[in-house]
């Protein structure tokens, strides 16, 4: 098991060395490393998680990495049936998406094609770091390393400012996240004295209310950084500057879910922290909401898929904060193979169209493009939630665990929003694969993608359209495989749904959603088939409500405006102005003028003559002699 | 006796040596001068090891021969370029190393 699980983790670090030390030699071939270096992990988390459903767990100590008085932080990893999971997970989907990379980045040069392989190979490495790690240390390793090799890949073409800008802004918002984080950790690692999972999680029933909520909620703060959630949720649509694949394996499949993922593992903490899982709850139904309305008119066909994984985050943190950690973690699974498919999918239409993003200038795409046309229909259809494909379990195990836990006014937020999701993608869709094409050059110069691309996109379709059914899976499905290790919260949950009627209700909650989703579908249909209401005239009656959609609630001005601006001012104006160069400059000056100004007395004794030298040296010894037999 | 005179004249010859270096601006009497000034050293070591029955006196004193040897080497050669460059030896034409 040990090899097994060092295998997973640092094969894709050895892919990521060979092929950024010796870029210069891999060049065009630098996918024939990288690939088997995810590969081969992707097999072995395969048997890894066999091993786990067979009852086999794994928690072992490498080495102590920090060992400083009381401090002991190991390296060492845990296995258990949520990093069996996701181990699976980020390997298999991440494999797929290095396959279909080879097809997308060819316009790349040779050194750029290898320092792109060696990128997502490091930021594979660190999301497993961060998914098998057994203390919080070692996963914030993961944490800043996969948030590193973000800013790297957004900032891909950093030639391009936007995308230069755009690193940055993903970089420094998640900064904000992970002072929270950091702070959570101290405040554990004095309360509780260690940072291993299996001390902290042992000892947090021992913690007061209070402090539990503070740390819990400092957690959060870094979750909402990381996993994209109100008030840090703009650096995501910002994000979509990087490579189309990346922006689907970061941005959409594995990344972002780390907020998930750390909540869900850390579900001891937060089971103290009711107040917390409120939070929780609350700024996922409202980020869901929030984001699917501004999905809704925007025209750029990623960022329309970014507001959506924003969005659906949004329902994973509806998730565990109502304390179905397991419906959020399967909300996370199943989205990990649709929204990874439809970003590719995304991804393959700017391919066939030279980098055209604008849906205006689309339409009619499926006539040439059938397969990326029909799995992007598929990844839709799966995140709308149409039974039976992925999305509709996760997406309704999360309603109905909000229902029977009392969250009614979220519950009907999400289920609002899963309506605007199914509008949102239909109207991309409709506006991207049907009607009339509205850019004639584009649509004569439009072609499918070789196989290296559809096969992936055929795969992950698949995978959209199956994953759900392990729901049904014996032993309670896959809910059940992660419930294995929260017994507690998971008996809560069904205490809580005893109590409110259970399953009577759940079959009527998953017909309003369907029906919703249903309605979002045709919805889209009639406006952009249709045309019925026109969509152009829509926008002309609610001028003042599209308006405020379209510019995106004016919260990156409003960032802007209160934060970035006066940083930047009290920056230039103060920290450089005054501070830099008058205090710290005139303190390193001044040191330098003092020398000199010394110097330029001293100076004089060196005349260059010989003689003069020997008479000083002469009276030097006559001194020293002089002082050593008078004293 | 023998001990205060041989010291005496190993004193005076350094002596000697030490005023000329001081006083002349002759590069190569004052290397002259240097040499007078290592033998006098050379002849107090030798006294020291004769009268006390050291015998390291001796060996420092073959060190600073083989020193001086190579000292007068380099010297000379230093001088012979400095002639060519500046038409002299006086010392006072070597003012390029002052503020």
């Amino acid at each position: 098991m040990q090899k097994l699980v060092l295998g997973v983790v640092f094969i894709p670090l050895l892919g990521a060395a060979i092929n950024g030390l010796f870029c210069w030699k891999t060049r065009r071939k630098a996918h024939w490393i990288a690939v088997p270096a995810i590969a081969i992990p992707a097999v072995l988390a395969f048997m890894i998680l066999l091993r786990v459903m067979k009852g086999e767990r794994f928690d072992h100590v490498l080495y102590w990495w920090i060992a400083l008085g009381g401090l002991k932080i190991p390296v060492g990893f845990l296995v258990d049936e949520l990093s069996a999971m996701m181990m699976s997970m980020v390997t298999f989907i991440a494999t797929w998406i290095h396959i279909y990379s080879i097809g997308y980045m060819d316009h790349e040069d040779d050194i750029s094609y290898a320092r792109y392989f060696t990128y997502l190979n490091l930021f594979v490495f660190f999301m497993l770091i961060l998914v098998a790690a057994n203390n919080y240390l070692l996963m914030f390793v993961g944490w800043e390393g996969v948030g590193l090799c973000s800013y790297l890949l957004i900032g891909y073409w950093y030639e391009k400012i936007s995308a230069a800008n755009a690193g940055m802004k993903a970089f420094i918002t998640n900064r904000i996240g992970d002072f929270g984080f950091t702070i959570a950790l101290f405040l554990i690692y004095k309360h509780l004295g260690s940072l291993i999972f299996h001390d902290v999680f042992a000892l947090a029933h021992e913690l007061s209310v209070p402090l539990a909520t503070l740390i819990t909620l400092l957690l959060f703060m870094g979750a909402t950084g990381k996993s994209a959630q109100i008030p840090l949720y703009v650096w995501l649509p910002d994000a979509m500057e990087g490579p189309t694949p990346v922006s689907s394996l970061i941005h959409a499949a594995t990344m972002v879910t780390a907020g998930v993922y750390m909540i869900a593992r850390s579900h001891a903490l937060f089971n103290v922290a009711p107040f917390t899982m409120e939070v929780v709850a609350v700024v996922g139904a409202a980020t869901a909401m929030f984001a699917a309305s501004m999905a809704l008119v925007n025209n750029d066909l990623k960022r329309v898929l970014a507001f959506s994984t924003v969005s659906q985050l949004g329902y994973m943190f509806v998730g565990v904060g109502v304390g179905a950690y397991a419906a959020g973690i399967f909300h996370l699974f199943t989205h990990a193979f649709f929204k990874g498919l439809m970003f590719l999918c995304a991804g393959s239409v700017m391919h066939a169209l030279h980098g055209e993003l604008d849906m205006q200038k689309m339409g009619g795409l499926i006539n040439k493009m059938k397969i990326t046309g029909i799995t992007f229909i598929i990844g839709a259809l799966a995140i709308a939630g149409v039974p039976p494909l992925a999305g509709f379990w996760s997406k309704d195990s999360i309603l109905h665990h909000a229902f029977v836990s009392g969250h009614k006014v979220v519950w009907f937020i999400g289920t609002v929003t899963a309506g605007m999701t199914a509008f949102y993608m239909f109207r991309l869709i409709f506006l991207t694969f049907f009607g009339e094409p509205r850019d004639k050059h584009l649509y004569e110069h439009a072609h499918e993608n070789p196989p290296v691309m559809t096969i992936p996109l055929i795969v992950l379709a698949v995978g959209s359209v199956l994953a759900g059914l392990l729901a049904l899976a014996p032993n309670g499905g896959f809910e059940g495989f992660i419930n294995r290790i929260m017994r507690t919260a998971h008996e809560m949950v069904t205490h809580g749904a005893e109590h409110a009627g259970g399953h009577e209700s759940g079959l009527a909650l998953i017909i309003i959603s369907v029906a919703v989703a249903v309605m979002g579908i045709f919805l889209a249909y009639s406006m952009y088939i249709k045309r019925v209401p026109d969509p152009v005239t829509m926008a002309q009656r609610f001028r003042p409500i599209y308006l405020v959609l379209y510019n995106r609630y004016w919260v990156d001005e409003l960032y802007f405006a209160l934060f970035i601006n006066p940083t930047v001012g009290i920056s230039r104006h103060v920290l450089w102005k005054i501070v830099d160069v008058l205090i710290i400059d005139g303190i390193v000056n001044g040191v330098a003028g003092l020398c000199s100004l010394i110097g330029s007395v001293v100076r004089r004794i060196q005349t260059g003559y010989i003689p003069d030298y020997a008479w000083l040296v002469i009276i030097g010894v006559v001194i020293v002699c002089g002082l050593k037999i008078l004293l | 006796m023998e001990m205060t005179l041989t010291y005496l004249i190993g004193i005076i010859t350094f002596a000697i040596g030490a005023f000329g270096v001081l006083i002349r601006k002759n590069a190569i009497v004052m290397f002259i001068c240097i040499e007078l000034m290592l033998n006098g050293a050379n002849i107090i070591f030798m006294g020291v090891s004769k009268f006390k029955g050291l015998i390291e006196g001796q060996v420092i004193v073959l060190f600073i021969m083989a020193v001086a040897a190579a000292e007068a080497a380099i010297g000379m050669a230093i001088i012979t370029a400095f002639y060519r460059r500046r038409g002299g030896v006086e010392v006072d034409k070597a003012d390029l190393m002052r503020w």
